[in-house]
């Protein structure tokens, strides 16, 4: 327990350390969300000074920092310029939205990952795996960007699939079933782009492993044994090569918003990548903030959880932290 | 020996890649800025050899463009007006390289304009602007990576060479920027950059965001590299024998590290070059109307362009080439250097 919360004191001061930074190079930045503003004649230049009062533009940066942690401290991370509201609100409706988007593809990817991975690493060299490596190495070089509006001109010419947006104009009048079905047809071309941009660098670390457990003098005795293929690549090899696999989980939390953000401006999906670039376009700096120290949070608890994967599957970790 | 042979082929394929990219002005028929108004959104147009009556002509020669009877909107090829194919002919001046004046290219067309790859919004030759806009792309690309390969170079070295704070200060460091999304980082060290800028700025700044956010994979990389190397047998005995830490990284380190910035360069080029594609695609990065593959992109974010005219979506499959080809020496490079460890253990 002791090594879990270590990690999260670590995690703590790293979230302190992020914010500060971005307050610092904020400061440091020309501009503002006044400037536009200050380009039109009818807005005087007293309105300009108080507005600036207002939103506290003209305190020195400690100042600033200290009060946003105070509205931190409230629940509401500061004030934006743009919304005229508090900016947590505003955060949690698009962290939802992304976390769906993210969530879902973490688990299909992995879900896809894992099988194909075992058959590659099982057949290596032959022609399964010949195959697979061939469409990973492919899929690697499609970057996200090309391949979201691939799928977006795809989904327009065919006009099965909506080409973006969150749920259809009628959503409150539908059923339950078909709210569920609306949903999920918005979803799948952002999710799909997010599999296909994750699968290829999970399969090939999932096929690395195991092949590299296959080979181990345990499993040969093992498969000597009598024991039946499934069960020995699911149940023993697998198991075997957890740890890495699991230390990827908690990086590919943070590909997985990287490609997030891009995927939800293509395709119009209401989560915190929109956001971030109105707001980067606006000037909204608070928004900027809460938005990156969000995706922070997101990836430290990814993280956070790929630790306590590891301390649950590798008995290793467990002693070692008891020793301690 | 496979690796070498994989090594070449790819090599060979990124230079002929980075050949028409540099050489665009020759290969582009058209000036990336020039409009032909007359024609905006015409669709790619196809080379023929044979006409409406069935005659086989020896000059390849193509069909203009008219506004479609039939459909609003749409064009469609007029048989009436029909323009020939010539070689190496004498077109629009443009500067080799960026210095050397020249006017011949690759192919124009006589009678009428021809569009390879069809025109965008504007009227302006597609095929043209992918060929510019790789120059811009590529050369954030290399940039960018020059610059982090330098900075992530320098901080391994100290961090690896000097240790004690420095290298706890730099790694530790290192460690949090690998953990950030690197996409939010890009964002976010983008929002704190001046916005509305000229496209030379803008470029540039680009650059240096693109350059400040890779630096700690190198880094970390380096000073591995340089831990391992401080404590050979030769490198001891040269500091016995009075050397100067200068003469020490010069002469005996840094020659170590090459291999692993070698393959570094080849992993970051596209992912800078993919940055540079992203940035400019959502308006932050490189404007109009000078050419990015990024911001050439940008016009599918219109619905009805993305639903109707399928060939802006054309310079992606420019980049896919690209791609495969710096992933495909990524690879072989670090099959390079794993099987050259074998070989010399062998040894």
């Amino acid at each position: 327990m002791r090594y879990l919360a270590g990690r999260l004191i670590e995690t703590v001061f790293l979230l302190i350390g992020v914010s500060f930074l971005t307050f610092l190079f904020s400061s440091l930045a020309p501009g503002s969300y006044l400037d536009e503003m200050r380009l039109n004649p009818q807005i005087s230049s007293e309105t300009l000074r108080s507005l600036r009062a207002e939103y506290q533009l003209d305190q020195p940066l400690p100042v600033r920092y200290a009060r946003w942690a105070v509205s931190l401290a409230r629940g509401e991370l500061g004030y934006s310029f743009a919304y005229n509201s508090p900016v947590a609100p505003l955060l949690w409706v698009r962290a939802r939205n992304t976390l769906l988007l993210t969530v879902t593809a973490t688990l299909i990817a992995w879900a896809l990952a894992l099988p194909l991975g075992v058959w590659s690493a099982e057949t290596l060299g032959r022609l399964p795996d010949r195959a697979l490596s061939l469409v990973t190495a492919l899929l690697l070089a499609i970057p996200d960007l090309v391949l979201a509006l691939g799928l977006l001109i795809l989904a327009a010419r065919s006009g099965r699939l909506p080409t973006g947006g969150f749920v259809s104009v009628n959503f409150e009048t539908l059923s339950p079933f078909e709210k569920l079905r609306d949903l999920a047809s918005h979803m799948a071309l952002p999710v799909a782009t997010l599999v296909l941009t994750t699968l290829p660098v999970l399969l090939r670390h999932v096929r690395a492993a195991v092949a590299e457990v296959l080979d181990a003098p345990f499993l040969r005795a093992a498969a000597a044994h009598g024991i039946p293929r499934r069960k020995l690549l699911y149940g023993y090899a697998l198991r075997a090569a957890a740890h890495p696999l699991i230390s990827l989980f908690g990086f590919s939390v943070g590909t997985l918003l990287s490609g997030s953000l891009l995927v939800e401006i293509v395709m119009s999906w209401p989560g915190l990548g929109p956001l971030l670039l109105e707001a980067i376009l606006a000037r909204d700096l608070y928004v900027v903030i809460g938005t990156v120290l969000f995706s922070m949070v997101f990836l430290v608890m990814g993280n956070f959880l790929a630790d306590v994967l590891l301390f649950w599957a590798d008995p290793r970790i467990r002693s070692e932290a008891s020793v301690k | 020996m496979i690796g070498r042979l994989q090594l070449k082929f790819w090599l060979v394929t990124l230079g002929v890649i980075h050949l028409a990219i540099v050489g665009a002005g020759f290969f582009a028929p058209y000036d990336p800025a020039e409009q032909d108004r007359e024609n905006p959104y015409s669709p790619p147009m196809k080379i023929r050899l044979v006409d409406e009556h069935g005659r086989i002509h020896l000059r390849p020669f193509f069909y203009a463009t008219r506004p479609s009877e039939r459909s609003f909107g749409r064009v469609e090829e007029d048989p009436d007006k029909m323009g020939q194919m010539y070689f190496f002919v004498s077109g629009p001046s443009y500067r080799l390289l960026g210095f050397i004046p020249a006017r011949l290219h690759l192919f124009g067309a006589e009678g009428s304009r021809f569009h390879l790859l069809g025109t965008d919004g504007f009227g302006r030759d597609l095929f043209s602007r992918i060929l510019y806009g790789g120059q811009v792309s590529l050369l954030a690309g290399l940039l960018g990576a020059a610059c982090t390969l330098l900075v992530g170079g320098l901080i391994g070295t100290t961090a690896g060479f000097y240790g004690g704070w420095r290298d706890v200060v730099f790694m530790r460091s290192a460690e949090l920027f690998l953990a950030l999304p690197w996409l939010y980082l890009l964002f976010a060290l983008r929002a704190f950059l001046p916005l509305t800028v000229r496209p030379l700025e803008a470029f540039l700044l680009v650059v240096m965001v693109l350059g400040t956010v890779g630096w700690a994979r190198p880094a970390r990389l380096v000073r591995g590299v340089v831990l391992g190397a401080k404590e050979r047998d030769f490198v001891r005995a040269a500091r016995g024998f009075g050397a100067s830490d200068g003469y020490l990284l010069a002469r005996h380190i840094l020659p170590e590290t090459s291999g692993v910035l070698l393959t570094q360069a080849a992993i970051l080029v596209p992912q800078f070059v993919l940055a540079e594609m992203t940035l400019s695609f959502l308006g932050l990065g490189v404007p109009e109307p000078a050419p990015s593959w990024g911001n050439l992109l940008a016009a599918l974010q219109e619905y009805s362009v993305l639903v109707s005219y399928w060939w802006m979506y054309l310079p992606a499959f420019a980049s896919i080439p690209f791609f495969v080809g710096y992933l495909g020496v990524a690879n072989a490079l670090h099959v390079d250097r794993m099987t050259g460890k074998i070989d010399s253990e062998r040894r």
